[in-house]
């Protein structure tokens, strides 16, 4: 490909890259008890929030940053953070019409509009602005199946007993430095119920976006699913380009009880950082399920191609009988981005099963690595796992690195492991290209056949977004 | 159509084709032969626009346009197809979705509306059938796991769907036996039309018991040293390259 058509494709630009000007309500810079309890009382939370919040930023206090990854950035001043800012509301609002027409406009430009007659007819969408839930649609539809879906500072109010019952119990306030970090000073997120036996009518799916400068966003994802619920969950990012790291300390918790099953979806695009590695998201999150019930499954899908640092795990614990595990990941990491992402599967349950698909693509100076773990304790009689990695490498500047531990307790387990790296071959782009297709579409298809795998157990709505957006993100690759 | 004149190519530092001159009208059929290492399979790469191949001298012109400073995709576009002697494997990209990707680039390259899915499953069927392949293969990912002979005829199923101008056939007996050999022959055949021209490059005679060629040239040292019609092949299968090359030399 000439070099002049490469330039133009390396300087295209970001799509979601644009700023919304909108009048905020922001805490002051930096991090300490009073900035966990101004958070708290602008929530006017009950006590038993603050308790916790505070009990979580004690044992932050004592916490030392992780090193293990292989991710690689400067020293992150968490004192210079802001967090916690929000879109100024006028007053409460009582329907979805009275969204600010400013961050209504926001969500439209990126695809996300908030009125429902507008949307995808079967999902349902909370959308998330810097810090707090700005609208969710199709309440009443769902509440109509006993579905309760709302922003997680509505379901504080309106729930607490879920809460006080659920939070916490799949990645507990100890847990690591960032989920530690999050449980002190989260702001909000989206809290998702189904009842015994309903099976969930429509997708549910979180947009988040980060739009304020020098702020981080700290969102709390909690999906509880009864005896016999089904659901499916996804959640889509964006943020501006901007020349500061910012940071992104999530935390999702899933719960399955006895035969309920949870699909949880993830498209992370956010910044990824100009060509030179300048700027980017800093997304540093823990996702975990808990398979506490008999037969009970969740799987997660996620297609990771923005962010300056992905540092990710979603994970399984395995605990009822019987129950399944799954974890489908494409991580793309181009220009300078770092990828460190992977999954633990923690077999506990007799019987218990995994399956592990990770698709890591390297391109520009991009740095990839699948990190995983698979342990069987010993009461895990008759535990299956299958892993199965595969790198793709554009370019000899990038890296892709596999970490797997494995950790087998019981002798009646059978794992089976397959690791694969290819290059993108110069005979498969000359031979698309001799069919009359550009480089770019070329290594656009080469990309997204490496990926069907995982792309195919994404929800039909968005299996086609996936693509679009990894040709998106592909853009300056081919040399 | 496709006039090449005194073409030097080399791959790296090494010297492939040394002078190599050739015309092609509309309607012919040519056939190159020679010995391995000669440059048959280079010159099919340089027209086509490999890269990894450069021109030092000479010119290659098609349809009246220069082809060598076209991008692959273009000359692509443009009506020129390379039959591959290695076709190459594409896991998790499907046949069909590949086969409509190039037919509608070939399509908007020519200002024509692009086929919809349905209308363009029932063309592909259809073409399928008449290169006698399973229409099962357009399910499955381009050439994965597909044997030799498969292979091959999915390249003449691409001929088909692409309908180029200039089809340069690079070894597309290799690997075949008889019937698959007379299979994808028989594809080739019925692609054959006034407005389309065919190069054929083959180390055998036998492709050309098949494909009956209107001229054959016997490429030696990266120059065509002989040409003639279609019984020079014959020629040569009795006799070997050796004597043309010891009457040049001499």
């Amino acid at each position: 490909m000439a070099n002049q058509d490469l330039k133009e494709l390396a300087d295209r630009e970001y799509k979601y890259g644009f700023k919304s000007d909108i009048e905020t309500d922001q805490v002051p810079r930096g991090l300490s008890e009073d900035t966990v309890r101004l958070i708290s009382k602008k929530k006017e939370e009950p006590a038993f929030m603050l308790e916790w919040r505070l009990k979580a930023f004690k044992h932050w206090l004592g916490m030392t940053e992780p090193t293990w990854s292989s991710v690689h950035y400067p020293k992150i001043d968490y004192q210079n953070v802001i967090y916690y800012s929000a879109p100024k509301a006028k007053k409460k609002l009582n329907s979805l019409d009275e969204v600010d027409p400013e961050i209504r406009a926001t969500f439209d430009k990126l695809g996300i509009p908030l009125e429902e007659q507008k949307m995808l007819s079967n999902v349902a969408v909370d959308a998330v602005f810097d810090s707090v839930s700005v609208a969710t649609t199709f309440r009443k539809t769902l509440a109509e199946a006993g579905v309760i879906f709302c922003s997680f500072s509505d379901a504080v109010k309106e729930h607490p007993e879920l809460i006080e019952k659920y939070l916490g119990s799949v990645v507990p306030y100890t847990d690591n430095f960032f989920a530690t970090l999050n449980s002190a000073v989260f702001s909000d997120g989206s809290f998702c119920y189904i009842p015994k036996g309903v099976k969930c009518p429509m997708e549910l799916s979180t947009y988040f976006r980060i739009n304020a400068k020098d702020t981080g966003q700290f969102e709390r994802t909690l999906i509880v699913a009864d005896e016999g619920a089904q659901v499916s969950y996804l959640e889509g990012c964006t943020a501006p380009m901007r020349d500061e790291n910012q940071l992104h300390a999530a935390v999702v918790e899933l719960v399955a009880h006895d035969d309920a099953s949870i699909k949880y979806s993830t498209i992370q695009n956010w910044y990824p950082g100009d060509k030179n590695g300048k700027g980017g998201i800093y997304n540093f999150v823990t996702q975990r399920g808990k398979c506490a019930g008999k037969r009970s499954k969740i799987s997660w899908t996620q297609v990771e191609t923005g962010s300056a640092i992905t540092w990710k795990y979603p994970s399984c614990i395995l605990l009822g009988d019987e129950s399944v595990g799954e974890f489908y990941s494409v991580a793309l990491a181009n220009h300078y981005q770092q990828a460190d992402t992977g999954t633990k599967m923690i077999h506990i349950g007799k019987n218990t099963k995994s399956t592990i698909i990770s698709k890591g693509i390297s391109a520009g100076h991009g740095q990839n690595a699948y990190r995983g773990q698979v342990r069987i304790a010993k009461s895990a009689q008759g535990a299956r796992n299958y892993s199965q990695c595969d790198s793709l490498l554009l370019g000899d500047k990038c890296g892709a690195h596999t970490f797997p531990y494995i950790e087998v307790g019981n002798t009646s387990a059978t794992l089976e492991h397959e690791a694969s790296t290819s290059k993108i071959g110069e005979d498969q782009l000359f031979y698309l290209r001799q069919r009359g297709l550009s480089a770019e579409d070329a290594v656009g298809m080469i990309v997204n056949g490496f990926c069907k795998q995982v792309f195919n157990e994404l929800p039909l709505e968005f299996a086609v977004e996936a693509h679009k957006l990894m040709n998106i993100s592909l853009e300056g690759s081919v040399g | 159509m496709l006039k090449i004149t005194n073409l030097h190519a080399k791959v790296g530092e090494k010297a492939i084709l040394k002078g190599l001159s050739l015309s092609v009208k509309a309607g012919e059929v040519h056939a190159i032969m020679g010995p391995n290492g000669s440059g048959k399979s280079t010159l099919s790469y340089i027209l086509a626009g490999r890269p990894g191949y450069t021109v030092t001298e000479g010119t290659a012109e098609y349809e009246g346009k220069d082809l060598l400073a076209m991008e692959p995709e273009i000359r692509a576009r443009e009506g020129v197809f390379l039959a591959f002697q290695y076709p190459v494997e594409i896991p998790g990209v499907s046949n069909k979705y590949f086969l409509k990707a190039a037919y509608n680039a070939m399509r908007k390259h020519r200002g024509e509306p692009e086929m919809d899915a349905g209308a363009f499953l029932k063309f592909v069927k259809e073409k399928a059938k008449s290169v006698e392949m399973d229409p099962a293969f357009l399910n499955r990912s381009v050439n994965e796991g597909f044997s030799g002979g498969e292979k091959k005829r999915n390249e003449v199923l691409q001929l088909a769907v692409l309908e180029p101008k200039l089809a340069l056939l690079d070894e597309t007996d290799s690997g075949l036996d008889i019937d698959a050999l007379k299979v994808v022959a028989g594809g080739v055949n019925k692609m054959r039309d006034p407005k389309r021209a065919f190069v054929v490059v083959t180390h055998y005679q036998r492709l050309l018991d098949y494909i009956v060629p209107d001229f054959v040239h016997v490429l030696s040292g990266g120059r065509i040293i002989k040409s003639g019609g279609k019984e020079l092949a014959l020629e040569l299968e009795k006799k070997g390259y050796g004597w043309i090359e010891d009457k040049v030399a001499a």
